[in-house]
């Protein structure tokens, strides 16, 4: 695989990709026998917000670490945005015994940003969480320990984020301080891939969708797009869910 | 890695019970120790019944005893308990309060006092001894058999004294007194001067010739062998002399010993179990994946937790050195060895709890593992030569030294006193063992996300 600079030379046609602040051209992934990705290709501009949709074991946490750079295609290129990428874990990565502070401070340190102290501030003030500043992670609730886990990410100030399932675990009051916080961020022209089960979240959320199932990409395009190419049933009117189960079994999902 | 580090210690900090166990654990085990080296073995409660009469003082030939030093003896190797008769020895030890009883008889002085006439009478002593905790039982059927065993070579000491001095007298001539009454005994050598000389003046063909002849042959026969019976008196006394040589290792005192022993355990224990735990605690707190990916190497990472364990594994030892070295003295002058001991030990250990932490990847099943595994090669490491067989030591050796306690403990053991181990093989030794379970341990994290 090439992990390659959009400035450089290289395979991919310029044209198609300016504009776009991540392109995957043709990835493919085995675990074993397993095919958990297969030939996969999609491009995000920046400050666009894309949702990776699809049922278990459809590839998307797969596709996600391999964006992420923690783990490597059998085949297909990456390219990504001239800033770092920063990579939210579904679960929160966080020390629990330390304070949000401290934890931010860490990640600072180790991502060798520039002014700690200044980038830790700022996190605080964008996380609403400065007067819990001391408070150890441990007794945060869900939300709040998500809202730090996507910080973390951003401490590098990255011109992409990933997101695998944010929103897993929280209540609807969490989700929704969640997501305003996620619409922020792209709205400052960060590119924001999420993957999630919720399919709702995905068409209220999503500015585009990509739909994997088996390690294919069966689907990518607007929300409307989708509507047009899965156009509701009487029976399922109102009921996007019940429209995208519909358009997977039609394809043999 | 520094912040790595610091942020391990912090986590430290918050968690009470690691900071209980890594403070309290080796100042305890650091006072069991030492009270256990400072008050010496347990001695065993026996009860004393003393029937001897008041005039306790006895003389067998030459040597002079007195009860109250005999009895005040004993008692510096067993706890007395003094009983005023047989039947209240007997209660105490069938309840348990003594673990054995020594009854002294009133005749036992008269009785020690005839060996050294002509008229022996064997003196005995009555021992009870309570058999309920056979461990107990033994040791106090041990200590009083020892006690008797040392005080009747003593006495047959003075009995071959007293004999080889009669048979003196019977050779050579002298003054005896025999009941009271003064004896002159002529002696055979003089008896045979005396028959030469009645021989000499006989005239030649005199039929008393040949019968004295035979009576001064017998004479002088008697005279040569008598002659080597105080050689032969002594060997009774003490059968077997004892002639110690020591060939090979020069062992360190119990006491070193006893102290690298619970050095290295303390040292096994918090290492291993602090830095398996701390890495599979990356992996549950789900901060490996981040960690690793561009910000810290896995190398890296791992050698940050071995780092960590060296200098917990030191600060420990060192702690519990200085508590054990209120109740023992400890060779301070060689402490310049101590560190480079207790960082190799607690390198390895670190290293072989990495490799633990790494292939359990849960800090529950890690802390489980690191005790599974340590606590048996303890063990095995602290069987002696010659308790088991050859084939089975030979393969407990190899066992044990693909682990690091038995290099640690050699190294501690050098460390600690001049005469233990070399030092420089075994922090050898554990140098291989940190390199080889730091690639095993770096295997394992290959798919620790």
């Amino acid at each position: 695989m090439q992990r390659t600079d959009p400035t450089r030379a290289d395979p991919i046609d310029r044209e198609t990709i300016a504009g776009r602040a991540i392109e995957a051209h043709g990835l493919s992934k085995s675990f074993g026998d397993r095919r958990a990705l297969h030939e996969v290709s999609f491009a995000a501009a920046p400050g666009e917000l894309l949702a990776i949709i699809g049922p278990n074991g459809a590839g998307k946490t797969t596709l996600l670490s391999i964006l992420a750079g923690i783990q490597e295609p059998d085949a297909g290129e990456v390219r990504l945005p001239k800033g770092e990428i920063g990579f939210v874990p579904q679960q929160a990565a966080l020390y629990r015994r330390l304070t949000v502070e401290e934890n931010l401070r860490l990640f600072a340190r180790l991502e060798r940003v520039a002014d700690v102290d200044a980038t830790v501030e700022e996190m605080l003030a964008v996380t609403s969480l400065r007067e819990r500043r001391g408070d150890q992670v441990g007794t945060l609730s869900g939300g709040n320990q998500q809202r730090i886990n996507i910080a973390i990410g951003l401490l590098s100030r990255p011109a992409a984020l990933l997101l695998d399932e944010p929103s897993t675990g929280l209540d609807p009051r969490q989700r929704a301080r969640l997501w305003e916080f996620v619409l922020e961020l792209a709205g400052r022209g960060t590119t924001v891939i999420f993957s999630t089960h919720n399919i709702a979240e995905a068409e209220r959320y999503g500015e585009r969708l990509l739909v994997l199932a088996d390690g294919e990409r069966i689907f990518d395009g607007t929300v409307a797009e989708f509507h047009a190419a899965a156009p509701p049933s009487e029976a399922d009117a109102a009921d996007f869910e019940s429209a995208f189960v519909r358009f997977l079994a039609e394809r043999g999902h | 890695m520094r912040w790595l580090l610091l942020k391990d210690l912090q986590i430290m900090r918050r968690s009470p019970l690691v900071t209980t166990l890594l403070i309290v654990y080796p100042i305890v085990i650091a006072v069991l120790i030492g009270f256990a080296l400072s008050r010496g073995p347990e001695t065993p409660k026996v009860a004393i019944v003393n029937q001897i009469p008041i005039e306790s003082a006895f003389g067998i030939g030459e040597e002079e005893f007195d009860i109250d030093e005999v009895k005040a003896e004993l008692c510096s190797r067993i706890e007395c308990v003094d009983a005023s008769s047989e039947r209240e020895a007997r209660e105490l030890v069938e309840s348990g309060e003594a673990l054995g009883a020594l009854i002294l008889p009133a005749d036992l002085v008269d009785k020690l006092q005839s060996l050294g006439g002509l008229t022996p009478e064997a003196p005995t002593v009555q021992v009870l001894v309570n058999e309920e905790d056979p461990v107990k039982g033994e040791l106090v059927d041990d200590r009083i058999s020892t006690l008797l065993s040392e005080a009747n070579l003593r006495i047959s000491q003075q009995v071959s004294e007293i004999s080889a001095t009669y048979l003196q007298i019977l050779l050579e001539g002298g003054d005896l007194s025999l009941f009271g009454e003064g004896l002159s005994i002529l002696g055979l050598q003089a008896s045979s001067e005396i028959l030469t000389q009645i021989r000499d003046d006989l005239p030649p063909g005199s039929p008393d010739l040949e019968r004295l002849d035979e009576v001064i042959r017998f004479s002088d026969l008697a005279i040569e062998n008598l002659g080597v019976a105080d050689d032969l008196l002594g060997s009774v006394s003490q059968p077997i002399a004892v002639d110690k040589e020591v060939v090979s290792g020069n062992a360190p005192s119990l006491d070193t010993f006893a102290i690298a022993v619970a050095a290295t355990v303390t040292l096994m224990f918090v290492t291993v179990l602090l830095v398996a735990g701390s890495l599979a605690l990356e992996r549950e707190e789900n901060a490996f994946a981040r960690l690793t990916r561009g910000l810290v190497g896995k190398t890296a990472l791992l050698a940050e937790k071995v780092l960590l364990g060296v200098i917990v594994a030191v600060v420990v030892t060192a702690l519990m050195l200085a508590g054990l070295s209120l109740f023992v003295s400890l060779d301070w002058a060689r402490s310049p060895l101590w560190i480079p001991a207790i960082v190799a030990g607690g390198g390895a250990f670190a290293a072989f709890g990495a490799a633990i932490g790494a292939a359990a990847k849960e800090v529950r099943a890690a802390s489980l593992l690191a005790f599974m595994i340590s606590l048996p090669v303890a063990f095995l490491s602290l069987v002696p030569a010659g308790t088991v067989g050859s084939g089975l030591y030979d393969l407990i050796e190899v066992v044990a030294a693909l682990f690091p306690f038995d290099p640690a403990l050699r190294a501690l053991e050098g460390a600690l006193e001049s005469g233990g181990p070399s030092i420089g093989l075994a922090i050898l030794h554990l140098a291989l063992l940190a390199v080889a379970y730091g690639i095993l341990a770096r295997f394992a994290v290959r798919r620790f996300a």
